[in-house]
């Protein structure tokens, strides 16, 4: 019986024949924590009483650095700590790291054939390299620290075939989120995702990342793209080591089969309190206090660059305060080189290093009571970006940057 | 593990998310008393005080989705939760639970705030207002875990 890629790749890394539903312990490539997350993993480790597996632990502080105050200042402090007591080499710190997704992606642990397991849930995103990457707790992570290895349920999968080309206007971000209207917030709970489809193929590979990485929102384990030239030439100078191009067989078994036509896909929003509470663009008409760009969803170049685009002699409005968030160093450093930091500064947006700070309402821009918030980020559950009672409504960056000098959330046709 | 669990119900709904079950502001510790103040204060700010020790929750579907934090099941640890019953669970939520020996059971029941249930692990069975209900049990590798208090006793007593 034919496979399909993510039971392919957790046969390769348990060592056994295995299909859909069977519980294997694999080999991980990597394991990724951050500072949230890997305070506990160290904790976890330590009760073990087991050398670490050095080579496979990537160690990326994100979520509250630079540290918002001294509590995450000592998270911080424990993961950096553990990564010098045990001579971690990648241990990404302030200044060469970023949001953690984009760093595993950029820096090249992520690539075909790979499995990597990250504890934050959004380590599903490394599908859009054709890695199986999936996000698990921190004290199974702090196990994998010690053993290199997990248990896994091996995921059925959905594939998801979007035909045709996509309509001018929409991007990654589009695509995702009308996904999630068809499967909604649990519809692919345990399951990968697989997409393909001639739409796919057309999408360059940032834009798969915002797809995989808001696989999460339908609750899948994994995400799941075919290796093209786009793939690997996105690797080309970044990819550590060998990899091992895998596709599914043709006659794999998939739990079910969702067919798109491109053309159905329009710019979208997703309005609260769930990232699968989608409506069209063109329906939603509401004011904004606040406009964010930035996340492992939607905040690497070329996003900054598209939103560059859309506020090069604008000024944004002065009801609403614009924050761009570049997703990594590596990014910042593009952006200052390209001059897109001099754009978003001089049309009014306030431009800062990276941090997933203000996507979790960690810091960095918080929502107060009653605030409205259009973001290019993943999540608007109540109370995600700040108060209970603040909105987060989600789109893709140019949105964002065209809702920032419109007011209220608008389309970039309308600049 | 536990043979029997007996407790009081809190009935909560569908979809409940882990920026609801621990806001992430709080992450800022994984200290069990210090984030079990918070259970689910964006909906009800008193929840986590009413709570007693060896009580139950009841949910929905998709139970603990959204982020990884393992501080969600931390939380309902801290609280002293024997058991969360919900109709589905999401999935890093469910393996953070596994992994830290928490009991969960996949199973709708119809009950309200305060019931007093009872619950067999050995027959797999529930038992609610005059009524009983059979639950799926879990599949041996996973019990395994559950049985040696979580994971990491399960790999310091087994070779991976």
């Amino acid at each position: 019986m034919g496979k399909t890629a993510a039971e392919k790749i957790f046969s390769n890394k348990s060592g056994v024949d295995a299909y859909a539903g069977d519980y294997v312990v694999s080999s991980l490539d990597y394991i990724m924590v951050n500072d949230i997350t890997g305070p506990i993993a160290v904790d976890a480790f330590n009760t073990i009483g087991k050398k670490p597996v050095k080579d496979k632990i990537v160690i990326i502080p994100d979520h509250f650095v630079p540290p918002k105050d001294i509590n995450s200042a000592i998270q911080y402090k424990k993961v950096k700590d553990f990564a010098m007591d045990n001579d971690i080499d990648n241990f990404f710190d302030l200044g060469h790291g970023g949001v953690c997704h984009q760093v595993m992606m950029e820096k090249g642990f992520a690539a075909p054939g790979r499995l990597i397991a990250g504890a934050d849930s959004h380590t599903n995103t490394y599908g859009a390299l054709s890695s199986i990457s999936v996000g698990i707790g921190s004290t199974e992570a702090g196990v994998i620290f010690a053993t290199g290895k997990m248990w896994f349920k091996v995921p059925e999968t959905i594939k998801i075939n979007i035909s045709g080309k996509l309509n001018k206007g929409v991007e990654g971000k589009d695509v995702a989120l009308y996904v999630l209207s068809k499967t909604g917030h649990d519809g692919a709970t345990y399951k990968c995702m697989e997409f393909s489809g001639s739409a796919i193929g057309d999408l360059e590979i940032n834009e798969r990342m915002t797809i995989a990485n808001m696989t999460t929102e339908a609750g899948a384990k994994c995400s799941f793209f075919n290796t093209d030239s786009k793939t690997i030439n996105y690797l080309k100078n970044r990819v550590r080591g060998d990899y091992n191009i895998i596709s599914s067989d043709d006659d794999a078994k998939y739990e079910s089969i969702i067919n798109i036509d491109a053309e159905e896909i329009e710019p979208s929003v997703a309005i609260p309190n769930s990232p699968a509470n989608v409506r069209p663009l063109s329906t939603v008409n509401v004011e904004i206090d606040q406009a964010y760009i930035g996340s492992c969803t939607n905040g690497r170049i070329e996003d900054i660059r598209k939103a560059a685009e859309i506020l090069k002699n604008h000024t944004v409005n002065k009801k609403v305060r614009l924050m761009v968030v570049p997703a990594s160093q590596e990014v910042y450093n593009q952006a200052l080189s390209e001059g897109l930091i001099n754009v978003i500064v001089q049309a009014g947006g306030y431009f800062s290093g990276t941090t997933c700070g203000a996507c979790l309402g960690g810091y960095m821009g918080v929502l107060g009571p009653n605030e409205v918030c259009i973001s290019s980020t993943n999540r608007n559950f109540i109370g995600r970006m700040g108060d209970k009672t603040s909105k987060v409504y989600l789109a893709n960056p140019k949105v964002v940057a065209a809702s920032a000098i419109l007011g209220r959330i608008g389309s970039p046709e309308e600049i | 593990m536990l043979n029997e669990v007996k407790g009081k119900v809190w009935t909560l709904g569908d979809d409940i998310d882990t920026d609801a079950i621990i806001p992430a502001k709080y992450l800022v510790t994984s200290d069990p008393k210090e984030l079990s103040k918070h259970f689910m204060e964006y909906n009800d700010p008193e929840l986590a005080k009413k709570i007693e020790k060896g009580d139950i929750i009841v949910a929905g579907k998709n139970f603990g989705s959204g982020s990884s934090r393992e501080h969600a099941v931390i939380t309902i640890k801290g609280l002293g939760i024997s058991c969360i019953i919900a109709e589905s669970f999401a999935r890093i939520f469910f393996r953070n639970a596994i992994n830290l020996g928490m009991p969960l059971i996949e199973a709708k029941i119809d009950v309200k705030n305060g019931d007093e249930i009872t619950i067999d692990f050995e027959k797999s069975r529930i038992y609610y207002n005059d009524k009983s209900q059979e639950f799926t049990k879990y599949p041996k590798f996973l019990k395994n875990i559950i049985d040696e208090g979580g994971l990491i006793n399960y790999v310091r007593d087994n070779q991976w």
